[in-house]
């Protein structure tokens, strides 16, 4: 098997002693900043990549593998223990999970979502070695009008295809869109939307605009409405492990969760909301114990659990293999790689393996330690949960500014900061969701690039979009996921308007 | 179209439709002045015509929701907390425009943060970021070698 070979290239990497400890101290920090509540993973990455701007490129993206499982534990813990998830992916965690914890059973919920998400993210991170080399194949053969069709699928199914209301999510792309094109264009050396302000000149900082809309809108919409809502923490109360019963009822939830997580996540579908939602349903429908749902079912926190993390090992699929990000999480992954002129795709793979290989070996070490970690540690995360929430969100805007002008220390940089922060506000106010931003800033311009060099290749012809069949079957699947969801939705109110 | 007679325009909505109008309407100003230079690239217009037209159509569907009354409930909001906040960024930003420097900048910004919570004992808070600011600027100042803007108490480490 070629792939277990370059698996094992790739372990030699990643079992190297500074490389071991970049994975420990980037599990650790991911954990620690995942587990704040407010704060989901996308954020965790993106308020943690100044701190690797330094480092070398194999270290620090083998840290970023642990700072990004780290988040996802950190954020089940904080959506079990205090019911307010980071993002929606802990949302269907959140459901059962903080009932178990107020029933005083906070202790295995925690143990069976990290138990859980070692499972789901060992076998998704080995679905993604064998995976990756096929899929590289595949891409290798890709033009550059393949890769536009594809990019327009991801924004598509982003944006539009599963969110609440397709106008808001386009509306959210559309600005991300408009976001990329600041700064030089590097084809024909003209500024775009720089109004001669030298730092827009450079593009949009991608860490700028997510710290921004997830860390700066977050404060300021979590302050705004403190005084109809507030958070509280659920003590672990009880034995921390668990039953014999407990196994029972959580292992082949599992192993469904990984199965839904884990396909949806690697296809440019939006993330890991439905494979949790999804998982959940699942689990409730077949569960020998249906009086617990509602009162806290252990099935109910296993299963999405799973789910989510398998479905974040499955982002990594197209990230790694395509450079296409499909979540506000892949999309700070992304960043991370391009602040070392990496990007990822077919030929990081034939020109960097040991780097590539050597972050998927760090990710199955990481996942290991993250379960040692959590399992007898997590009286220590939960300490973390303690702290007052006027501190808290004070010392994330604290390190949040920090790390804006630490990328670049310039005053332009922080109102960018604070511009953005009320841009995030304003949208969780009205109900627009923030990845499509996120993504749009990030995708725009490689879209439009590889739409650009397709036709200076055709000499102009548009044809060549729709010559090649493997983009026009994508921008056919485009296509459909855009219409799709108006239709439903004018079936929906069809539907409403009947009863 | 039926709808309930609880539904209103709203008009936090038409101003939302309203801005991207706005939106679309700047990047087809920006646009303009842009050149085409080689006749074999698409050249750097058609992105921003595709975004300008993409923003007026999304603007033209926001209407139309906010004429509905289309728009998800919203909670009652309260002005003070995101008041204290930003005048806690506007005054790190302008000490770091003025060279004064982040760690006075970070101090009042992790005041004013903590009592947009309900904090209230401003001093001490003003005391506690103090000390973050200068850990902060040891960790990435020293250790990661980052440079962060200096004023007269950063010089002092």
């Amino acid at each position: 098997m070629e792939a277990f070979t370059s698996l094992a290239g790739g372990l030699a990497v990643a079992i190297q002693p500074m490389n071991l400890l970049f994975a420990l101290i980037g599990v650790l920090l991911g954990t620690a900043v995942g587990v704040l509540p407010g704060i989901g993973p996308a954020l965790t990455v993106a308020l943690l990549l100044p701190i690797t701007f330094k480092l070398d490129p194999a270290g620090s993206i083998i840290m970023f593998a642990g700072i990004y499982y780290g988040g996802m534990y950190g954020g089940s813990t904080t959506a079990i223990l205090i019911n307010t998830p980071g993002e929606s992916a802990s949302m269907a965690t959140a459901l059962e999970g903080n009932l178990m914890a107020k029933a005083g059973r906070g202790g295995p919920a925690l143990a069976t979502s990290a138990i859980g998400s070692f499972v789901a993210g060992t076998i998704a991170t080995l679905g993604l070695t064998l995976l990756a080399p096929y899929l590289v194949e595949i891409a290798v053969s890709f033009g550059p009008e393949d890769y536009f069709a594809l990019m327009c699928v991801a924004f598509v199914t982003v944006s539009a295809t599963f969110g609440d209301s397709p106008v808001r999510g386009l509306t959210s792309l559309f600005i991300g869109l408009l976001l990329g094109l600041v700064g030089i264009d590097i084809l024909s050396g003209q500024s775009r939307l720089s109004f001669g302000v030298p730092e827009l000149y450079d593009n949009i900082e991608v860490t700028t605009l997510a710290v921004g809309l997830f860390a700066v809108g977050e404060a300021l919409y979590v302050a705004s409405r403190r005084h109809i809502h507030e958070e509280k923490l659920e003590p672990v109360r009880g034995s921390l492990w668990m039953t014999k019963e407990d196994w029972k009822r959580s292992w082949k939830p599992w192993l469904r969760g990984t199965l839904y997580g884990f396909p949806i996540g690697a296809l440019p579908a939006g993330g890991a909301e439905i494979p949790t939602f999804l998982s959940y349903a699942t689990e409730k429908r077949l569960t020998k114990h249906p009086e617990d749902f509602g009162k806290g079912a252990i099935e109910g926190v296993a299963g999405p659990e799973a789910a989510n993390n398998a479905s974040a090992a499955g982002t990594l699929v197209p990230l790694l293999t395509l450079g296409l990000p499909t979540s506000a999480t892949a999309a700070m992954m992304l960043a991370g790689f391009q602040q070392y002129g990496l990007n990822p795709g077919p030929l990081l793979f034939a020109e960097q393996p040991a780097l590539v290989w050597g972050l998927i070996a760090s990710l199955f070490i990481a996942n290991a330690m993250l379960l040692v970690l959590n399992l007898p540690l997590v009286g220590l995360w939960v300490k973390l949960l303690a702290i007052p929430q006027p501190w808290l969100y004070a010392g994330i805007l604290v390190f949040a500014t920090m790390g804006t002008i630490a990328a670049n220390p310039s005053p332009v940089e922080l109102i960018m900061l604070t511009v953005f922060g009320v841009l995030g506000f304003l949208m969780r106010r009205f109900d627009f969701p923030i990845a499509p931003v996120v993504v749009g800033l990030i995708l725009g311009p490689i879209a439009e690039s590889q739409l650009r060099r397709a036709l200076s290749i055709s000499l102009g012809d548009p044809m060549v979009l729709l010559q090649s069949p493997i983009s026009a079957t994508l921008l056919a699947i485009a296509l459909i996921a855009l219409i799709l969801p108006f239709f439903l939705k004018g079936m929906g109110r069809f539907k409403a308007v009947e009863d | 179209m039926t709808t309930t007679p609880k539904r209103r325009i709203d008009v936090a909505g038409l101003v939302i439709a309203l801005l991207l109008i706005g939106l679309a309407g700047l990047v087809w100003w920006d646009m303009t002045k842009l050149q085409i230079l080689s006749p074999y690239d698409l050249g750097p217009k058609v992105m921003p015509i595709v975004v300008s037209i993409g923003l007026t159509l999304l603007a033209i569907g926001n209407g139309i929701g906010a004429l509905r009354g289309d728009l998800p409930p919203r909670d009652s909001l309260d002005w003070k907390p995101i008041i204290l906040i930003l005048g806690g960024l506007a005054c790190l930003i302008v000490l770091v425009a003025i060279g004064g420097g982040f760690m006075i900048g970070t101090a009042i910004l992790f005041a004013t943060t903590s009592a947009a919570f309900g904090r209230r004992a401003f001093l001490t808070d003003l005391l506690i970021g103090a000390v973050i600011a200068v850990f902060i600027y040891l960790l990435f100042g020293k250790l990661l070698t980052l440079s962060l803007p200096a004023g007269p108490l950063e010089r002092l480490f």
